[in-house]
């Protein structure tokens, strides 16, 4: 680095000084249209709660018919009125549009914006030592587009045809016609107005943390010294936004399909009695865009959680984690690969034979980096000194139902194997665990891992274990059965069995599943109780609480606007130094240079002594230029 | 009344939960504990791992062995005992990854627990290892991708020439057959001739379609190659039938096909399951509306000699239909005629 940009650098720094003794903001550019990444994490995350329970609560009302489809409903006319049927039982339009709600909200909503959303605006720049975002005016945009879409699919919910109803993957020409179902008429417009404002979002989140992670380190803080939640967040938005603006592609043209009478999806279709004048289109088409962010999609949701655990774990085994270097690598194998799989979704669409086993040979290769960061995860344990707290058993947890989802995907990438269990319950029981249980674990355990650094107080432990325990055996007792269920061929999207005689066994089962959804959904409300109870009356954190390496526990415990009074702290190591040999402490901060820890150096960090010196020299003599 | 109680019964439990937490908090405070993650709730959780690992694999173990009949459908044609066998050997790799994996993970949180006594081992990496479990698991898919591209390659294939010629269209919330006749050709159509009763939109001007008849149920031979040709009239749809291992998308305007061989008739399947009413299904699994969850196919599966026999029963659709022999070009009325057996 040169001196006159070094010296532009710490220029920009003396003058960014000035911020934590701002003025006093009123209540409302404070708490609403506030530009403060700290202040938008906490708006992601509320919103991202208040989706999930939406959207879990829809997912119990649609068990109950499964469950029990001979039960009466009659008590949810309140809320739902006339979806209820005269005789007490769902009506199967709007069955169909709670599944497709719920996979909409959890994924986008809760997944994509919760996780990501919440995380990477939080941790991004107090992790990488940066005042704030790179723009704090994109950063509330994209919140407030967020919750316009928010606002958008909400008032969905509520009007006489129904929301969009054709699965979260809204295929056309079902959600394309409002002829093939209530669903598809205005529930599908707002549908896709509310997607496109989500889209927005997204972007604008996502180029502002590749441009903070690209821009905004401080001194000493290279690519290799990130901790794994800034390298997880920073490929989650690289492959956001690569793939977004396809999803928005593929909406547009369904827009067009919908609305002004083209043929990009729509060909030869003869629907209430009449034949439509559309020709040539493919339906195939659709498919092809909606996956290509649809798949990467899985790994939106996913890597930000696999961040947070890395981190997690490290810090709670006391120990560095394994294979630093091969974790990013798998995690950019991941991301590369993530865009040339999608077909796999697609095996028994039609698609050219050919094209799926090309497919089938790329998806098969994704599974080695998950394989390879599994392995990694379990030799971190391995030897550690392993504190559980609420955050550490939800990252066990997260790893745990990685794998149990994860392999079977590899029956799944098969195609030869998908042609039985594609749209079965199998697929139900392998993406709820691997993407859907694992994210909201890495969410879960985010929440009470940073809770401190957010709210100034702690979260109770013991609430936290309660809960852990019931959501994990909740989560396995819900999506485990399912593997049988699957393997006996029962089709996903299906209101009721007793059509089938193939069909017509399980009742035990699902009436075990649906059970055990509500109990837990239940055992959600203790998070509730103790996220909300803790914020105000959590008993008060500690600067450190987990005795961890990262930067942002070297703000102050509340930290304002601007993260650090005075200078922002120089980085000279990387973040695992755990449990290392000699040092007095089992954890080593990554603002304490090697010149102090001269007795737990290992040889090649001795080296790093002379540079440190070198540039500290360096800086005194820029400091004397810029003091003119 | 009964909501009142219930809505009093869970008001009272989380009101007794509310004061248990508050009062725990209360001792906590006062000892001073409570404060950090202590040696006991450690052991505690450490315990509560291994003991999830040992009930957990325990039922998934009792429940894979107890029930395995009601979750496996037999399998009733070629290419599903091969899949059949594919599905197998990847249940064999993934369950012992799967165990193994689980078991470490559950161990090491157990064994590993926090001791204020003991360090932790500074262990940052090793390419060695590295190499190994990027290495292995590689070559195991690649073995798995092999097998699968292999088996997926045959299933695909090019229909044999004298496949038995069905189409099968979805719409809602339906299904309908057509049948190739004893040309075993399914004639041309277009969705604009599609009405109230030329339900297919059969199109007159192919000669290949006057032998084509419809019937209720799909009725196939055992032992010789069926090619399914799948389209949908309205939204998507597709064809499952759980038993054969046969699935395929049915699209508007863009016709699909599957073919297979049935190796059991619906009689042979009966018996060997014991169950007189045994019937081979057909069902939709792409979410299609309202009535998704309600199109039944009844498949039936013949010997060869008793298909052939039931086929010659059958009364082409247009013989049945006769005013729809406005709609054959003239050149082709004769011919029509003849072959739909209109006169007799």
């Amino acid at each position: 680095m040169s001196t006159a940009t070094e010296a532009a650098v710490i220029d920009a720094h003396v003058h960014e000084d000035h911020h934590d003794e701002h003025h006093e903001q009123s209540f409302i550019t404070k708490y609403i249209f506030s530009t403060d990444h700290k202040t938008i994490a906490k708006q992601f995350l509320i919103t991202g709660i208040f989706w999930a329970f939406i959207g879990a609560a829809m997912s119990v009302i649609f068990r109950l018919q499964l469950g029990f489809p001979d039960a009466d409903l009659g008590w949810l006319k309140p809320i739902l009125g006339k979806w209820i049927q005269v005789d007490g039982s769902l009506d199967p339009n709007f069955y169909l549009a709670l599944v497709t709600m719920h996979g909409t909200i959890m994924v986008f909503f809760v997944l994509t914006a919760g996780l990501s959303g919440t995380f990477s605006n939080f941790l991004i720049p107090l992790q990488i030592g940066a005042r704030d975002m790179a723009s704090g005016f994109m950063n509330m945009l994209s919140y407030w587009f967020f919750f316009v879409s928010g606002v958008i699919m909400f008032i969905s919910l509520f009007i006489e045809t129904g929301p969009a109803s054709g699965g979260w993957v809204v295929y056309p020409p079902l959600s394309a016609l409002p002829q093939a179902m209530p669903g598809s008429g205005l529930g599908m417009t707002l549908w896709l107005v509310a997607m496109v404002f989500f889209i927005a979002s997204s972007l604008l989140g996502g180029i502002n943390y590749i441009t903070t992670v690209i821009n905004l380190r401080t001194k000493g803080m290279t690519f290799s010294r990130l901790p794994l939640t800034i390298w997880a967040f920073f490929l989650t938005a690289v492959i956001g936004l690569l793939s977004f603006p396809v999803l928005f592609a593929a909406a547009l043209l369904l827009v067009f399909d919908r609305s002004f009478g083209t043929s990009f999806y729509l060909s030869e279709i003869y629907i209430g009695g009449e034949a439509l004048s559309n020709v040539g289109g493919s339906p195939i088409l659709y498919q092809h865009l909606f996956w290509f962010l649809g798949h990467p999609e899985v790994y939106i949701v996913l890597l930000p959680a696999l961040g947070i655990t890395s981190e997690i774990i490290a810090t709670n085994s006391r120990k560095p984690i394994f294979g630093y270097k091969a974790m990013i690598i798998s995690m950019m194998g991941i991301t590369f690969l993530s865009f040339i799989v999608w077909a796999h979704h697609m095996f028994v669409s039609g698609l050219n034979p050919f094209l799926g086993s090309i497919f089938m040979f790329l998806t098969l290769i994704i599974a080695v980096p998950s394989a390879v960061k599994v392995f990694n995860y379990l030799t971190t344990l391995w030897r550690g000194n392993i504190i559980f707290t609420p955050a550490m058993m939800f990252s066990i947890g997260l790893v745990s139902v990685f794998i149990s989802g994860g392999i079977t995907g590899i029956f799944l990438g098969n195609s030869a194997i998908d042609i039985q269990l594609h749209d079965t319950y199998f697929v139900v029981a392998h993406f709820h665990l691997v993407m859907g249980a694992a994210s909201a674990f890495g969410l879960l355990a985010g929440v009470y891992h940073w809770f401190p650094k957010m709210f100034g107080r702690m979260m109770d432990s013991r609430l936290g274990y309660i809960h852990f325990w019931l959501t994990f055996i909740g989560i396995y007792s819900v999506f485990f059965p399912m593997h049988y269920i699957g393997i006996a061929g029962f089709p996903r999207r299906y209101y009721s069995f007793t059509n089938f005689d193939a069909f017509s066994g399980f009742t035990d089962l699902n009436m075990f599943i649906s059970a055990a959804a509500i109990f837990t959904f239940v055992g959600q409300l203790i998070f509730l109780f103790n996220f909300f109870y803790s914020m105000y009356r959590g008993r008060k954190a500690p600067a450190n609480p987990w005795k961890s390496n990262t930067l942002e526990w070297t703000t102050p415990i509340n930290p304002g606007h601007g993260n650090w009074v005075g200078e922002i702290p120089q980085v000279y190591r990387w973040p695992y130094d755990y449990s290392k040999p000699g040092a007095e402490d089992d954890f080593i901060p990554q603002t304490v240079p090697y010149s102090e820890t001269m007795e737990s150096n290992l040889p090649h960090e001795n080296d790093m002594i002379a540079l440190e010196k070198e540039e500290a020299a360096e800086e005194v003599v820029v400091d004397a230029k810029s003091a003119h | 009344m009964f909501g009142f109680y219930i809505a009093l019964a869970v008001f009272l439990v989380v009101a007794i939960l509310l004061l248990i937490f508050r009062i725990t908090r209360l001792v906590n405070v006062v000892k001073g504990t409570g404060e950090e993650t202590t040696q006991t709730s450690n052991n505690i959780n450490g315990a509560l791992m291994m003991l999830f690992m040992v009930l957990f694999f325990g039922l998934v173990g009792w429940y894979s062995w107890a029930n395995f009949d009601a979750y496996e459908p037999p399998v009733a044609s070629e290419h599903g005992q091969l899949t059949d066998k594919l599905f197998w050997r990847t249940m064999w790799v993934t369950f012992i990854t799967f165990f193994v994996t689980n078991v470490l993970l559950f161990y090491f949180s157990w064994k590993y627990r926090y001791n204020k006594n003991r360090k932790a081992l500074f262990y940052p990496h090793n390419n060695q290892l590295e190499y190994i479990w990027t290495g292995v698991p590689a070559i195991v898919l690649t073995w798995l991708v092999i097998s699968g591209w292999m088996a997926w390659d045959g299933i695909m294939s090019e229909a044999p020439e004298d496949s038995e010629q069905i189409e099968i269209m979805g719409y809602q919330f339906a299904w309908s057959l057509r049948y190739g006749g004893m040309d075993n050709q399914v004639g041309d159509y277009d969705y604009r001739l599609i009405d109230a009763v030329n339900s297919h939109g059969q199109d007159f001007s192919d000669r290949a379609g006057f032998d084509d008849f419809q019937f209720r149920d799909l009725v196939i031979p055992k032992g010789k190659p069926v090619l399914l040709k799948i389209r949908a009239r309205d939204v998507l749809h597709s064809v499952f039938i759980p038993h054969m291992r046969v699935k395929m998308d049915a699209m508007p305007g863009m016709p699909t096909q599957f073919w297979f061989v049935a190796n059991k008739t619906t009689e042979e399947m009966r018996i060997e399951e014991g169950n007189p009413d045994f019937n081979y299904e057909l069902a939709c699994t792409e979410v299609c509306g309202r009535g998704h969850f309600s199109m039944k196919k009844n498949v039936i599966v013949l010997e060869q000699d008793e298909y052939d026999e039931w086929k010659a029963d059958q009364k082409s659709w247009l013989s049945k239909n006769p005013e729809y022999m406005s709609q054959v070009p003239d050149n082709l009325k004769e011919l029509a005629v003849v072959t739909a057996g209109i006169n007799e």
